[in-house]
């Protein structure tokens, strides 16, 4: 099976700003990819690019076979996009916004099915000014999906949602996902990338540091952490070594007769290991 | 497509209470004012009809340069413009819908004018019908232009209001929309005679009170179509989708 997308050394600046330093990935069809990083990482200049809307300066970029630079109105056929800032009509209720933009695809989704996808049946009449944040990001959600796309781009779909409500938008893009619809999505919530991506890239200052599935990223990590208290205070070990380090530890502590209170392992987490990436830019390491 | 994007283009407009208000309204409360104070005649013809000539010129101004240019604005920079760039809308549908739309509402416009005009002020009917919907259609695609030219140079939704008002109501005024030309100094008389509005007026006033054919003032009419080429000129150069950069 192709690829849904593929990324080949892709460039691009802006001025003497160097956004992204040729950065290489694929997107399997009917995967969840993640792009990771902090706010400047190249995010939104990727997607950008893949979504047609920047030119790229060097590289190889491939979308669903097309080059997205071309401006192909089949190639927008094919996708739908959520952008990080955009705002539909206020005065249109949500049924007749998914319908105007229903009417741009040759082969559209039923407008009340998409509706009652993205949790919004019972607003189906409302203004879209009357609707909260939350409503209007799963409006964004909704209009991206209504022309059917084989291929949706999420740029940061979650920014500025309680729990309740990303937990929400996690279900509807695993609904997504079991429809067989392939997903780009960029966020910089770890929990969100490691809940739903079926691998993820991490990006920092323009380059692909890591990439892999989430658990191989973790597996990745040198470090495990053993923390317990000791006469009261807190003492954080990293081991790369966890079975002989405990077993020191334990032993000790048995010949001593002194107590390991709170005795606690830990296996990284996507965050620890993103931390650790991002962590060594600001040390200056590479 | 076109024709669905119209329709919603329109749905859009008239939801909007202050479009629909500052741009369709506005006018014929303006001519209901100025036609109520200014009794009897102006320049030999009757205050109602010449008013109504005026504000017909004004009206085409305020919903095709203002209008526009306030609503294409708003839109870039919400995101609005972008996010459809993303779909297979062709840019090109979209936009001729949107100055479709524009033709609508100011065909309502020129229409409400008349009505109001006939009932409340015993307005004349135009004296060339022919020539009258030619204007519409002629003041449209002018001043649009220029609406397009305005939108693309203009990068503030906050300021865009204030922007096309400080552009359209001192033409309106110059021109003579609301009411007859006075002495104008030299320097005030040099800017309404290369102004649109000007030229504009002068067609209307022909095919309204007069009776004359659309083209028979070619000096007019080419003034008025090579301001809107003019804006389309700068539109085309200048006019972006992308919102400013946040």
């Amino acid at each position: 099976m192709p690829s849904a997308i593929v990324v080949r050394e892709l460039s691009k600046s802006y001025g003497s700003v160097e956004a992204l330093r040729g950065i290489s990935f694929d997107v399997a069809q009917g995967e969840v990819f993640g792009l990771l990083g902090p706010n400047g990482a190249g995010k939104t200049t990727t997607v950008e690019i893949l979504e047609g809307y920047r030119d790229r300066d060097g590289g190889e970029a491939s979308v669903l076979g097309y080059d997205p630079g071309s401006g192909s109105r089949e190639l927008r056929e094919r996708i739908g996009v959520v952008l990080q800032q955009s705002e539909l009509s206020p005065n249109l209720t949500v049924r007749e916004t998914h319908q105007m933009f229903g009417g741009y695809f040759a082969n559209p989704r039923d407008v009340d099915e998409v509706v009652e996808l993205v949790g919004l049946g019972e607003k189906r009449d409302a203004r879209v000014k009357t609707l909260s944040g939350g409503q209007k990001r799963r409006l964004d959600l909704g209009v991206a999906l209504v022309g059917n796309p084989a291929l949706v781009f999420l740029d940061e779909p979650t920014t500025g949602f309680d729990p309740a409500a990303r937990r929400a938008a996690w279900e509807m893009i695993r609904a997504l996902r079991s429809l067989g619809t392939t997903i780009l999505l960029t966020t910089h919530y770890l929990d969100e990338a490691q809940q739903l991506a079926d691998r993820v890239a991490v990006l920092r200052g323009g380059e692909i540091v890591r990439q892999g599935t989430p658990s191989e990223l973790i597996g990745d990590s040198r470090v495990t952490e053993i923390r317990y208290r000791r006469d009261g205070e807190l003492v954080v070990v990293e081991s790369s070594d966890p079975v002989r380090d405990l077993n020191e530890l334990t032993s000790q502590a048995l010949a001593e007769g002194t107590e390991l209170g709170q005795l606690e392992v830990r296996r990284a987490t996507l965050e620890d290991v993103y931390l650790e990436l991002v962590d060594e830019e600001e040390a200056g390491v590479e | 497509m076109l024709l669905h994007q119209l329709r919603f283009e329109q749905r859009v407009f008239w939801r909007s209470r202050e479009a629909a208000v500052f741009v369709f309204i506005f006018p014929l409360l303006l001519y209901a004012l100025l036609a109520a104070v200014y009794g009897g005649e102006i320049d030999g013809l009757p205050a109602a009809d010449v008013l109504l000539s005026g504000l017909f010129g004004y009206g085409a101004a305020n919903t095709a340069l203002a209008g526009l240019a306030i609503i294409l604005v708003g839109r870039r920079e919400a995101g609005t413009l972008k996010r459809l760039r993303a779909t297979p809308l062709p840019p090109a549908v979209y936009l001729a819908a949107v100055l479709l739309s524009t033709l609508v509402t100011f065909t309502l416009q020129a229409v409400g004018l008349l009505i109001l005009g006939g009932l409340a002020f015993d307005a004349r009917m135009p004296a060339n019908w022919l020539g009258f919907v030619g204007a519409i259609v002629l003041g449209v695609a002018c001043f649009a232009g220029l609406g397009l030219a305005a939108a693309a140079l203009i990068r503030s939704a906050e300021g865009v209001s204030a922007a096309v008002n400080l552009i359209v109501l001192p033409m309106a005024f110059l021109s003579g929309s609301f009411g007859a030309h006075r002495d104008f100094g030299p320097v005030v008389q040099a800017i309404a005679d290369v102004l649109p509005l000007t030229y504009f007026l002068d067609i209307v006033d022909g095919v309204y009170l007069d009776g004359s054919s659309l083209f028979s003032d070619p000096k007019a009419l080419a003034v008025v179509l090579a301001w809107g080429a003019a804006g389309l000129a700068v539109a085309l150069r200048w006019f972006g989708w992308m919102p400013r950069e946040r």
